[in-house]
């Protein structure tokens, strides 16, 4: 397949599987060594770099980046992070004048991050780069670079611009989101039926590693592809399935890239609630609900890195179902109801009815997460994650919990836990500890019900009983009503 | 002066600018293949049947080697050859590697290892300490002893008695680069390898015994390591004698890089311990008697795990004067990976044992820790009169007399014959040591393995650090805060670190340069050290400007190369710097002296008249840019090449009865660590961390305080969120970042306040200069006790917590506190 995107501001056309991540095709076919391969899974940064599209620059992980996602638009590299005469970056300058390199070897991908921030302004360097490790320094001089970076100006040669129209070489991009899907004209259709013919590419290589490609520009064309092609793997940013084929070593067969599906990623601010198409970023709807839900975006923050909230989709968090996601707790504590799409079949449920068990969730042949909404509501949200590490870490456990208050008593709650069950579950007997009394009343009865709503499991996280432990805690937490901080990160020195 | 510069790491602007080279990053020639293991799924069993004819099938496969088409040694231990490249009959842990697969990229070499089909009969499995207690599975006969006084005899009479133990988790190295390694074949069947290792000799040495060459038929080459922290020293040679046994093969270059899941699944990790101990002390916290048991639970194979474990056995006392210790080490077998070096190498074991033993002393009489460690402190080096066989600080010297000195001192050395991995730190069962008498310490303080105490400066250095970092009132405040905070509790702690430089086997206390200064006065020079962050490269080009008294931009430093500099050491106990910052001051100094030499003849000068300055050369009122004296050198015929060589003098040790004076040197350092845990789900985080170290005189200052503040970092990871976990079929369930959760930005204290201490290093050291590698990794330490602190605050019991200090520990030892 041929991809053409800006690579370090000058046009590429790759000839590559579509599967192919970003990071082998700089390296292997490009020659581009400064992107590092760190762990493959998207959790280390050595292979950060600098992704351009409609929505601006985001820093991603290059490991789990398919080079089918990038069609139309421009990537940097370490490598163009420097100006075209070698001039340094004023990034790259503080990093050398702050000894913020010592191996060097996660620098590049450090470098890539901070020169994304600085781009944008970005000053909460320890969040900008959690998804960054290093295991030299102890990570106090990089962000001392990161903060004197932070007044110099932007050099010319970062402000790139993604060249939409290269994401369909010779025809301009159809944007328009309610055109009927007509196969024959539409170019971005081209993997609907004949990917080989529709692009020109040759069939050569390695036809069991995902040849077959399919860029949707809208909901109704993909909506009626995936109907007929109801075993294709979807990828929107990859953050999952990325691993499937780095550490599965998966063919993924077929393959839908959703990332030009514009209608997918609109988060819709109404009367009635917030509508959020699945293709929404993490890191786009932190941004929406931090208003209203900040306990929300907290959570959200601490979904993961930088790298991967840009790339995971709140559709993919769902939809694949993972007892640990932390979306779904935070949703259904929320009573979100999702919207579930089968070609023209359009069908909605509460989003805790569609964890049926784990690895087994409501969702037929062919159809597909399309939105989830979240109704109005006049009540508070906490959301308590608790991982081993506080950031870009799964959750050992995340309770979330819903409520409103009548005067001093509860009347009505919500209370959701991940990583306590097969599935993100509620926890009714806690519920029914709490509804018309006071909080401090219920909690005793609540702590002690949350045996019966849960059995966890033991795995590398944590222990069952930790896990029963902590949930506990997190209600206490929840029902905490004093002024101080309530939780070690509010806590200073 | 380019000493005691803070200049940046020698390749910081090729490390920001992505052009800073590792061994994948090197341009292979165009048919290079790609390896990759295939691995044992099985802790421990019997191999049956080996199918791999689907591997062979596989797309892009060009050639697969198991234990039997091995055409030499099947052999990757740096110690007692008890490590197969493939395993042969049995499979001893699960990741175990049975045969590698050749392909024609990365990619389908790991597609086809997973094709194989390999019948395992299991076998009962050793997993745990305990399992291996049981079956009485461990390296050596049985545990070693080392002993001072009467232990038994103290702790009985002694006033308070208590005892107890603490579980010590192991630590993933998690080198961002993993391991990594490429084969070039030569003609007349010699091969280059290009390895990520701290020890290139090793590889060589391994690499020439899988082709059945000599050693002068292999040069193994090292420009840098994305990280190595130990795990590069023995870790690295499957991959390079994997690459080398298929390059020979087929004629082809061959490289191997361990997928991330790959490498933490294979490779070994620091050892996880148990220690118990039994103490007698007095109202005011002094140790009369102590007895350690320590646990090292050591994996499949021997490796490094003998001088690990005696290692930390070297650092049960680690500030502490004890008079009547022992010290007993189990060094137990299981089928897990073979646990390796890891920076500290069984110190920074060995030193939670007795700073978990002053805390719980301090805890019991109701004191301020910090007080009950004071007062077990050993004594000052100002208070300590050297006994007949201590060694006295030595009076700051001119460096050039401390070379000659130096130079002096190796005459003796004795090339070393026979085979076995003579060059490696697992040696010590190979070769009889040349171990003397051992020098009678007579009457001065002494360690438990009787080596004199006469450099001991943390009783100034904690006072220094206690006023700096407002230690007293600090402490107040946080009892303040916990007494008004009933959920959220914080703990302050100051730990010391006594830290013994040299290598304990005293053979390896050597070094080699190969020094070169051109016609245009540019200086070219290698020497046995590898680069892997430390900014070693950067401080020996320091000490070659210096001793040549030009800019440090004029030297280069090329990658480390076994053809080059030759028998090298591992770059590996902290002693990078000191030895091979010393061999190539002698081999400057030699090309220095020559010149001068020549110079002062066509002047007429005195020989020791003729300075090197600034970048000149001045003799007999005349100056001379450094170039133009050397043109004129040349001229005249001079040799402008030189090596040089170091020996570390005055170390002996006994490893087997525990005594001698095993170390050249202490370094030391101290920190206060702050932190708040919550007392409802266990979280924690580190407030505010103060650190005091003691670098000697830096060679530069800018990189030593690079080390103390990574080293700290990744000490407090090892102890708080670094967990490894098994599971109940040896199957290690953390293998890759998303489970095994390192330090990341914001674990780092948000006040984090790193000093060096202003002194000089009494032994004569490179410009008295110290070590500097692993010593601050044990001040993490302190975050461990911070924690503990804290924990204590929520009720009357000792809090007893583990180590890594987990959420869920934390949790658990506050129910334990409050009883």
């Amino acid at each position: 397949m041929q991809i053409s995107f800006l690579l370090n501001g000058e046009t590429v056309t790759a000839e590559t599987r579509p599967t192919a991540t970003l990071l082998d095709w700089l390296r292997e076919s490009r020659g581009l060594t400064g992107t590092k391969e760190g762990c493959n899974e998207g959790d280390c940064g050595a292979c950060t770099v600098i992704v351009t599209d409609a929505g601006g620059p985001r820093a991603l992980n290059a490991c789990i980046l398919f080079m089918g996602q990038l069609p139309g638009r421009a990537v940097r590299t370490v490598e163009g992070i420097s100006g075209p005469d070698g001039t340094l970056h004023p990034v790259q300058r503080a990093m050398i004048d702050a000894h913020g390199s010592q191996c060097g070897f996660c620098t590049p991908g450090f470098v890539a991050s901070m020169a994304c921030a600085h781009l944008q302004g970005a000053t909460d360097h320890d969040d900008r780069l959690a998804g960054n490790l290093c295991r030299c320094t102890g990570y106090a001089p990089i962000v001392r670079a990161a903060r004197a970076a932070e007044s110099a100006p932007v050099p010319d040669w970062m402000h790139d611009v993604a060249p939409m129209s290269l994401a369909v070489p010779g025809e301009a991009p159809d944007v328009s989101g309610d055109t009927a899907p007509s196969h024959a004209g539409v170019a971005a259709d081209w993997g609907h039926r004949d990917p080989v013919a529709g692009t020109g590419a040759s069939g050569a290589g390695d036809p069991g590693q995902g040849a077959d490609a399919y860029r949707p520009r809208t909901l109704d064309a993909f909506a009626t592809w995936y109907v007929e092609n109801p075993e294709a793997t979807l990828v929107a940013g990859a953050t999952d399935v990325g691993l499937w084929v780095t550490k599965g070593l998966r063919d993924l067969g077929t393959v839908a890239f959703l990332n030009d599906i514009a209608e997918m990623t609109q988060v819709d601010v109404s009367e009635s609630g917030i509508r959020v198409g699945a293709g929404v970023t993490v890191a786009a709807l932190r941004t929406a609900v931090a208003e209203r839900y900040p306990s929300l975006a907290e959570l959200l923050r601490r979904f993961g890195s930088q790298q991967v909230r840009e790339a995971a989709t709140i559709g993919g968090n769902i939809a694949n179902g993972s007892p640990i996601g932390d979306a779904a707790p935070a949703l259904i504590a929320l009573g979100a109801r999702l919207h579930l799409r089968r070609g023209a079949d359009r069908r909605e449920i509460a989003l805790e009815d569609f964890f049926v068990d784990y690895g087994n969730q409501d969702r037929g042949p062919g159809e597909f997460v399309e939105a989830v909404t979240i109704p109005r509501s006049t009540g508070r949200l906490e959301c308590h994650k608790i991982s081993k590490r506080f950031d870009q870490d799964i959750s050992a456990l995340c309770g979330c919990v819903h409520f409103e208050m009548d005067g001093d008593v509860v009347s009505d709650i919500r209370i959701a836990f991940g990583g306590m069950a097969g599935t993100p579950r509620r926890a009714p007997a806690a519920e029914a500890a709490f509804r018309g009394r006071r909080l401090d009343e219920g909690l005793a009865e609540a702590k002690a019900a949350l045996a019966q709503d849960f059995t966890p499991l033991s795995d590398m996280r944590a222990s069952a009983g930790y896990r029963l432990d902590a949930a506990r805690g997190v209600l206490e937490r929840v029902c905490d009503t004093g002024t101080g901080p309530r939780h070690v990160l509010e806590v200073q020195a | 002066m380019s000493i005691a510069r803070a200049m940046p790491h020698d390749s910081a602007a090729l490390h920001v600018t992505g052009a800073a080279r590792y061994v994948d990053d090197i341009p292979a020639p165009a048919n290079c293949l790609h390896l990759a293991f295939g691995l044992s799924d099985v802790a421990h069993g019997r191999i049956v049947s080996v199918d791999l004819d689907a591997v062979r099938a596989a797309p892009g496969v060009t050639l697969v080697l198991a234990a039997g088409d091995l055409p030499f040694a099947n052999d990757v231990s740096p110690s007692a050859h008890d490590e197969p490249l493939l395993a042969e009959g049995h499979v001893h842990y699960m990741g175990q590697p049975i045969f590698v697969v050749a392909a024609t990229t990365h990619l389908a070499a790991r597609k086809a290892a997973r094709q194989a089909r390999i019948e395992i009969e299991p076998l009962p499995a050793i997993l745990s300490l305990d399992d291996a207690l049981a079956a009485d599975a461990r390296f050596e006969d049985g545990p070693r002893i080392y002993a001072k006084g009467d232990a038994a005899a103290a702790i009985g009479r002694a006033a308070h008695r208590l005892s107890g133990r603490i579980e010590i988790g192991g630590q993933e190295h998690f080198y961002l680069e993993g391991q990594a390694a490429l084969a070039l074949p030569q003609d007349g069947g010699e091969m280059v390898v290009h390895s990520s290792s701290q020890h290139p000799t090793e590889i060589q040495h391994k690499v020439a015994e899988a082709l059945g060459l000599p050693m002068n038929a292999v040069r193994v080459e090292v420009r840098r390591m994305g990280g190595g922290f130990g795990g590069k020293e023995s870790q690295g040679n499957a991959l390079a004698v994997a690459c080398a046994v298929m390059a020979a093969a087929t004629g082809r270059p061959c490289k191997m890089r361990y997928d991330r899941d790959d490498d933490m699944v294979i490779t070994g990790k620091r050892h996880d311990f148990r220690i118990e101990y039994d103490v007698g002390h007095d109202e005011a916290g002094r140790i009369e008697g102590i007895a350690f048991t320590q646990y090292a639970r050591c994996g499949w194979a021997q490796d490094l795990s003998l001088p690990v474990a005696d290692r930390a056995m070297l650092h049960a006392d680690n500030a502490y004067l004890l008079e009547n210790v022992t010290i007993t080490s189990h060094r137990l077998r299981t089928n897990t990976q073979s646990a390796t070096a890891f920076r500290g190498f069984g110190g920074p074991q060995g030193m939670v044992g007795i700073e978990r033993v002053m805390d719980e002393i301090a805890h019991r009489l109701g004191r301020d820790p910090l007080e009950v460690r004071r007062a077990n402190f050993y004594a000052s080096a100002h208070d300590v009169a050297a006994g007949p066989g201590g060694q006295p600080p030595g009076a700051p010297r001119s460096i050039s007399g401390q070379m000659k000195q130096g130079r002096g001192l190796v005459g003796g050395e004795t090339p070393v014959h026979g085979a076995g991995d003579i060059a490696s730190r697992g040696a010590m069962a190979e070769q009889a040591e040349p171990v003397g008498p051992v020098t009678d310490p007579g009457d001065v303080q002494t360690t438990p393995y009787h080596m004199p105490v006469t450099d001991f400066i943390l009783h100034e250095m904690v006072d220094r650090l206690v006023e700096t970092s407002d230690y007293a009132e600090r402490r107040r405040v946080v009892a303040e805060w916990n007494a008004g905070n009933a959920v959220l509790k914080k703990g302050i702690a100051l730990t010391p670190v006594k830290f013994g430089i040299s290598f304990t086997l005293t053979h390896l206390n050597q070094a080699g340069a190969l020094v070169h200064v051109y016609q245009d006065g540019s200086v070219h020079l290698n020497h046995g050290g590898t680069e892997m962050g430390q900014g070693l490269h950067q401080k020996v080009r320091q000490v070659a400007a210096e001793r040549f008294g030009i800019d440090a931009e004029r030297v280069r430093i090329s990658a480390t190369d076994t053809g080059k500099v030759p028998n090298t050491s591992a770059t590996a106990a902290s002693s990078g710097a000191d030895l091979n910052g010393m061999a190539v001051a002698a081999a400057c100094d030699t090309i220095r002296d020559r010149i001068a030499a020549f110079l002062s003849e066509l002047h007429q000068a005195r020989v020791e008249s003729v300075v090197f300055e600034a970048g000149e050369v001045r003799v007999g009122g005349e100056s001379y840019d450094f170039a133009k004296a050397v043109q004129l050198a040349y001229q005249g015929r001079i040799s402008l090449s030189a090596t040089g060589f170091y020996a570390t003098p005055g170390i002996e040790w006994d490893r087997i009865a525990g005594k001698g004076r095993p170390f050249f040197y202490f370094a030391h350092g101290a920190a206060v660590s702050e932190a708040v845990i919550d007392t409802r789900t266990g979280e924690n985080r580190l407030l505010r961390v103060d650190i005091l170290h003691d670098a000697g005189r830096s060679l530069n200052p800018a990189l030593d305080v690079g080390q103390i503040e990574g080293g700290f970092v990744q000490g407090a990871g090892w102890l708080t969120t670094e967990e490894l976990v098994w599971d109940d079929r040896g199957r290690l369930t953390t293998h890759a970042p998303s489970t095994y959760k390192i330090p990341a930005a914001s674990d780092r204290p948000e006040i984090f306040n790193v000093a060096l201490w202003d002194g000089e290093n009494a032994a004569e050291t490179i410009y008295r200069s110290k070590a500097v590698g692993e010593p601050p990794l044990m001040l993490g330490i302190s975050a461990l006790m911070a924690l503990s602190d804290a924990v204590a605050s929520c009720g009357p019991h000792y809090p007893a917590l583990d180590a890594p200090a987990t959420a869920e520990r934390v949790l658990a030892a506050v129910a334990r506190a409050r009883g």
